[in-house]
């Protein structure tokens, strides 16, 4: 049995969970540092891009899923129907 | 005076027709020869109209050249030099002479002066593209002819329109149209049903994906961005282009999230991305056209290189479904890095080419006040890293081992996808060469620490979504059902019924005719019969009876 490649192996995929989590906090504590550019009042609020960015995503997956389930058919659906 | 010799989309049309002839050495040299001709007459493409000629009593402006028709011209001789390196160990010979003919095209509407050369190169265009798709082969037939059942009724719209536009204004000129009149409403849709815009974008997703692994690469590039440059040029500032792009875009990043084909996640991406674009004209101010150019510019390149990852994955593993995909960055480094980048890329990460356009389109609605737009777009930017930037690399080169060991690709692939991996750095990191080349002048500086953050922080947090949420991301076995459904099921069980209905009708009617034909056919036979009253023959008797009969009735009528 070859050995996994280090890429794949648990502990390495802990490491880079951390690293991840400490890059996005990075990201907004940077924020205490860098000139804000404010255009309209809701980007005033601290992190906006932040949880923003989360939760457009979030909805984004939640609103895919929900038409998934009146929209989704199994790939031979057309192919099928051609026979 | 420059001749049509220096016509950069003539100089690849004809280099498609010898390339269809040559083989070998001789083929490769005009493969890639002829698009960098083409890069470097359309670099130096002199402003104004180059090369006229007479039609019907019209004036064609056969090349004409601006700072935009440049600017395109160059992106899709550069598209077309580097498709062609990617694509010289297709098998097919029909492919690249088809693809080439089809950049040739969607250049020669750039450097169109007029509506009727713009029409001509469309055409062509729509020919070259479904000869790309046929190449593919017997599985690809159904969907290229559903393909060109859409182009072909985009022409017929088009065509309708500027018949219309002449009549009505007496001018073929190519310039920027208000929606007055029903012939630009005609020009309009034709226009946007090329950029692949709601209702008629499924044929894009629907074709895209079954052209080779190679022909996909060409086939992203021409149309849809030949659509935005023509709504550029005659529709900027169209209100109505905001919310057909802003729905193009949600569009794109719903049905890529739920599908399962890696290139058909990367064709609803172009959707998207076109979408931006789409968006961007239809806000009009410089910023705004100055962006949707520049990520035209970018578009090409980052989606075309996704496409060469995915077109690489293809061929070296004949699997095209993520389900059946996964740990291949173990065997193609290389391609997955290159893919990697382009997705960095379409997600505008800083220091890649996205973050250098598209922002400038999200620029354009802050400098206008419009709040909604603008916050769709920072979701619609979120949502791109989720559809495109992770979902495509992480399901086809990570998630779960496949199993598949599969070596890189071929060494003209693989400079192919460093070439453009380099670009996509490239621009991103100095976009002044591309911002020099843009429509208007630019007043706009990308790298600012806060756009930087926010950019980061939207982008990252989005990734953090993906992670969390993957269980409602895993892969099925599944197509999303879209509009072509309806003219795939719904008008051809409509048809199927009427036709069976129609069958009915007509063997019941002709049960009734043939009765009464034989029933005719014995009446005349019983009075002209042999036998019948009216062939046998007559006593003079009886003549003379009927004689008197007819002078009596002339008589009675006289006095009446």
């Amino acid at each position: 049995m070859e050995q996994k490649h280090w890429l794949t192996r648990p502990e390495t995929i802990r490491r880079l969970w951390w690293i991840f989590i400490a890059i996005l906090a990075a990201t907004v504590v940077a924020e205490f540092f860098i000139a804000h550019e404010v255009h309209f009042s809701v980007e005033a609020i601290f992190g906006f891009n932040a949880w923003y960015g989360f939760l457009a995503c979030a909805a984004l997956i939640i609103f895919a899923k929900a038409l998934g389930l009146v929209l989704k058919k199994p790939d031979t659906y057309y192919e099928k129907r051609d026979d | 005076m420059t001749s049509l010799f220096a016509h950069p989309g003539l100089v690849l049309i004809a280099g498609a027709l010898a390339v269809a002839w040559l083989r070998g050495g001789a083929r490769t040299v005009v493969a890639l020869g002829a698009p960098l001709a083409a890069v470097v007459l359309a670099w130096n493409a002199p402003d104004g109209v180059a090369v006229q000629a007479r039609f019907l009593d019209y004036e064609l402006a056969l090349f004409a050249t601006d700072k935009l028709s440049r600017l395109f011209a160059i992106i899709f001789s550069l598209m077309a030099f580097g498709g062609a390196l990617f694509a010289l160990n297709q098998k097919s010979r029909l492919e690249l002479p088809a693809a080439l003919l089809y950049a040739g095209s969607a250049i020669g509407v750039t450097f169109a002066g007029d509506l009727v050369t713009v029409f001509m190169f469309w055409e062509l265009m729509a020919i070259g593209s479904t000869l790309v798709v046929w190449s593919a082969g017997r599985t690809a037939y159904a969907a290229s002819l559903r393909y060109l059942m859409i182009h072909l009724l985009g022409g017929v719209l088009l065509m309708a329109g500027i018949a219309g536009h002449v009549a009505e204004f007496g001018s073929i000129a190519f310039g920027r149209m208000m929606l007055d009149s029903p012939s630009h409403w005609l020009i309009l849709a034709g226009f946007l049903i090329n950029a692949g815009a709601p209702p008629l974008s499924a044929w894009l997703p629907d074709a895209y994906p079954e052209a080779s692994w190679s022909g996909t690469v060409f086939l992203s590039a021409f149309t849809t961005k030949t659509a935005v440059y023509v709504l550029l040029r005659g529709f900027p500032g169209t209100d109505l282009l905001v919310y057909i792009g802003l729905f193009m875009i949600f569009y794109g990043i719903v049905y890529a999230l739920l599908e399962n084909d890696m290139r058909r996640i990367l064709a609803y991406s172009i959707v998207n991305q076109v979408g931006f674009m789409v968006t961007g004209i239809g806000i009009g101010t410089e910023m705004a056209l100055n962006g949707a150019a520049a990520h035209a510019f970018t578009h090409i390149i980052y989606k075309a290189l996704l496409l060469m990852s995915a077109g690489s994955v293809l061929l070296m593993t004949g699997k095209r479904k993520c389900t059946d995909l996964g740990g291949l960055f173990q065997s193609m480094p290389l391609t997955a890095a290159c893919g990697i980048i382009g997705a960095l890329s379409i997600s505008s990460f800083p220091l890649t080419s996205g973050f250098v356009s598209k922002s400038m389109i999200s620029q354009a609605a802050v400098d206008l006040h419009l709040f909604y737009v603008w916050i769709a777009l920072a979701a619609a930017s979120a949502g791109v890293f989720l559809h495109a930037g992770i979902k495509f690399p992480w399901f086809v080169f990570y998630q779960k081992d496949s199993g598949l060991r599969p070596p890189e690709p071929p060494l003209n692939m693989r400079i192919a996808m460093v070439f453009f991996s380099a670009l996509c750095i490239g621009l991103g990191v100095a976009p002044g060469p591309l911002y020099d080349l843009l429509p208007y002048a630019v007043d706009y500086v990308p790298y600012t620490g806060a756009h930087v953050v926010t950019q980061l922080q939207l982008l990252l947090f989005s990734g953090l979504a993906f992670f969390v949420m993957l269980n409602f991301l895993k892969r099925t076995l599944t197509i999303t059902l879209d509009v072509d459904w309806v003219y795939r099921v719904l008008l051809t069980d409509l048809t199927r019924i009427a036709a069976g209905g129609l069958a009915r009708a007509l063997a019941r009617s002709q049960a009734v005719l043939a009765d009464r034909a034989a029933r005719l056919g014995g009446r005349l036979y019983r009075h002209h019969g042999p036998e019948g009253v009216l062939a046998r023959t007559w006593p003079t008797g009886s003549m003379a009876l009927w004689a008197m009969v007819l002078l009596l009735g002339y008589l009675l009528l006289y006095y009446l």
